[in-house]
């Protein structure tokens, strides 16, 4: 399987400064000297870019957690789930996102939401913990 | 006292790697026997271990093992490259943040060289990045460590198979255990012997890669060749291949692919000469390079010998070296076109480009193309194209893609989860 010579990383995008005014003619803004570079939202949200994955939120169950159906969920696979975490969860097979939480009898995942009982980690169900999530993205 | 090697390497290897890929988005698939099949789902090149263990061979063609596909529920999926290179490259990008100096060596296996960290616990150190590489990515990988490459690839194998190694293995550096370990690895199993080669070594009594450890280096240089030579030394802890960190700058672009059916109609093949030509002529210019040489070449299908053969090729000089599409779409439809004979059968056409130039590139007198104009269609075709998705914007010649006959079959294919929006994995 070896694979041609070419295998190049991913572009990256870099974003340049626009210049705060024409430079042909009059005098200089005074803004010149202030310009910095653009905000780049992938530096505040990917902190991790090879652990980061994008999933899409279904269901209501996490409104409480403002989650809204349609979401986009920044998942970061580089932070420990801690209880208290939005986490994205495979049971029985199936992506689910809710909260881990600490109960009296061990961990379980709870909804934030009413009419969804919470999953408890048990043999009954296999549960694994597949990535938290960093941020939501939410179209208004 | 413990002596410091003066060479020590690392090999990643991916477990299963397209298999693993599939689970990573689809968990239902774990502990389950999946199995990836080649383009146009011809046959199986990636196997869960769960398919490894119910007898599915690599390489096997997908007929011959379809009832055992039914009888046990094994998940069948074509190649989803797309993915698979996404979290290669997630993989090496992990691997980076541990180890700086490291070669990409194929889509599932990293070289590491762990001179500089040679003090350290190396064992310590790869557990940690085996562990880190399978929270990041959800890729299981294995390591194993070698004074030279070919050792670290052994110790891979080790640290893949044996029992309790919890995928890692360190190749012993002294005897008796390096011996044994040696005495342990069939000749066929050593990286670098081909299945020819391991024939010719066996019938010379040379059965494993101690015998070929002992072999007089020249000796076996003189009956096969430098390269055979370089492996039986690696094997003895002599390092005869470095790391190579920067990929040597690529010879020749090929875009080929069989077809889904075998097309008869020139339309048809006309339409995938011109696609294969505008994706090499693509990836040129991804790469910074320009072409002098052009070759367009057609095949019937070999395996039905009960159908007239038809296998050709012809070429022509790009001059001055060029990575405009137009111009090699052009010479490549009329290379085609001179080729094409009705009545065949046709199983592959492709497109290569040779005479690589990434530097100077020859340029012509006689010539009155515009080329900075060239340059500029080139550059917003492309920006377009990665902006809103690959061939959104493509010659006429290539056909509509969502009705092109003789795309290849994948009929198994996962959603492209890490590289589309549309294709994003759902919770429920």
């Amino acid at each position: 399987m070896r694979l041609p010579s070419s295998t190049s990383p991913r572009p990256t995008r870099v974003l340049r400064p626009l210049l705060a005014s024409r430079v042909e003619a009059g005098f200089p803004s005074p803004a010149d000297d202030h310009v910095e570079r653009s905000l780049d939202l992938n530096e505040e949200l990917i902190p991790h870019p090879a652990a980061t994955f994008f999933l899409r939120a279904g269901g209501s169950s996490m409104l409480g957690a403002g989650i809204h159906d349609g979401d986009l969920l920044v998942v970061d696979r580089s932070l420990s789930a801690e209880p208290g975490r939005v986490v994205v969860a495979v049971v029985d097979g199936d992506f689910t996102v809710k909260r881990l939480t600490r109960t009296s009898d061990g961990l379980s995942l709870t909804a934030e939401h009413p009419g969804y009982p919470p999953i408890a980690f048990g043999p009954d169900t296999e549960v694994s913990i597949w990535g938290v999530v960093r941020s939501v993205i939410h179209e208004p | 006292m413990k002596r410091t090697p003066e060479t020590m390497y690392a090999l990643v290897d991916c477990n299963n790697f397209y298999a693993s890929c599939e689970r990573v988005f689809d968990p239902s698939l774990e502990h389950r026997p999946v199995v990836v099949l080649s383009n146009n789902d011809g046959c199986v090149i990636a196997r869960s271990q769960e398919a490894k263990d119910l007898g599915i061979k690599m390489g096997e063609p997908i007929f011959k093992c379809r009832d055992r596909i039914r009888k046990h529920d094994i998940v069948v999926r074509s190649s989803n490259y797309t993915l698979y290179q996404d979290l290669s490259r997630r993989v090496v990008e992990t691997i980076r943040h541990f180890v700086p100096d490291i070669e990409v060596y194929s889509i599932d296996e990293v070289f590491l060289d762990l001179v500089p960290m040679v003090e350290r616990d190396l064992e310590a150190l790869s557990r940690t990045v085996r562990h880190t590489v399978r929270k990041w990515t959800g890729i299981p990988v294995s390591i194993g460590l070698g004074t030279t490459k070919t050792l670290a690839k052994a110790a891979n194998r080790i640290a893949k198979r044996r029992p309790g190694a919890d995928g890692f293995h360190r190749f012993p550096d002294a005897d008796p255990e390096r011996t044994r370990t040696l005495e342990a690895i069939g000749i066929q199993d050593v990286w670098g012997i081909g299945r020819r080669w391991a024939r010719r070594f066996t019938d010379l009594g040379i059965r494993t890669a101690l015998d070929l450890s002992r072999v007089p280096p020249s000796e076996v240089r003189r009956n096969f060749n430098v390269v055979a030579m370089r492996t039986a030394l690696e094997l003895r802890g002599v390092p005869c291949q470095q790391l190579e960190t920067v990929p040597e700058p690529r010879q020749t672009l090929v875009r080929s692919r069989s077809f889904g059916e075998m097309v008869t109609e020139w339309t048809d093949l006309s339409e995938a000469i011109a696609t294969h030509a505008t994706r090499a002529a693509e990836k040129l210019r991804a790469e910074g390079g320009r072409a002098g040489r052009l070759s367009v070449f057609l095949n019937t299908n070999r395996f039905r010998e009960d159908l007239p053969q038809y296998h050709r090729s012809g070429t022509c000089e790009l001059l001055p070296h060029t990575n405009t599409t137009p111009v090699i779409l052009g010479k490549a439809m009329e290379i085609g076109r001179r080729l094409w004979r009705a009545g065949f059968h046709y199983k592959k056409a492709g497109v290569m480009l040779s005479e690589l130039a990434f530097e100077h590139a020859q340029t012509s007198l006689f010539d009155d193309r515009d080329h900075a104009r060239d340059e500029r269609l080139m550059a917003t075709l492309d920006r377009i194209n990665q902006k809103m998705g690959a061939h959104t914007l493509h010659p006429a010649a290539t056909g509509r893609p969502d009705r092109q006959r003789w795309q290849m079959k994948r009929r198994f294919h996962s959603p492209k989860y890490t590289t589309r929006w549309s294709d994003l994995p759902k919770t429920r």
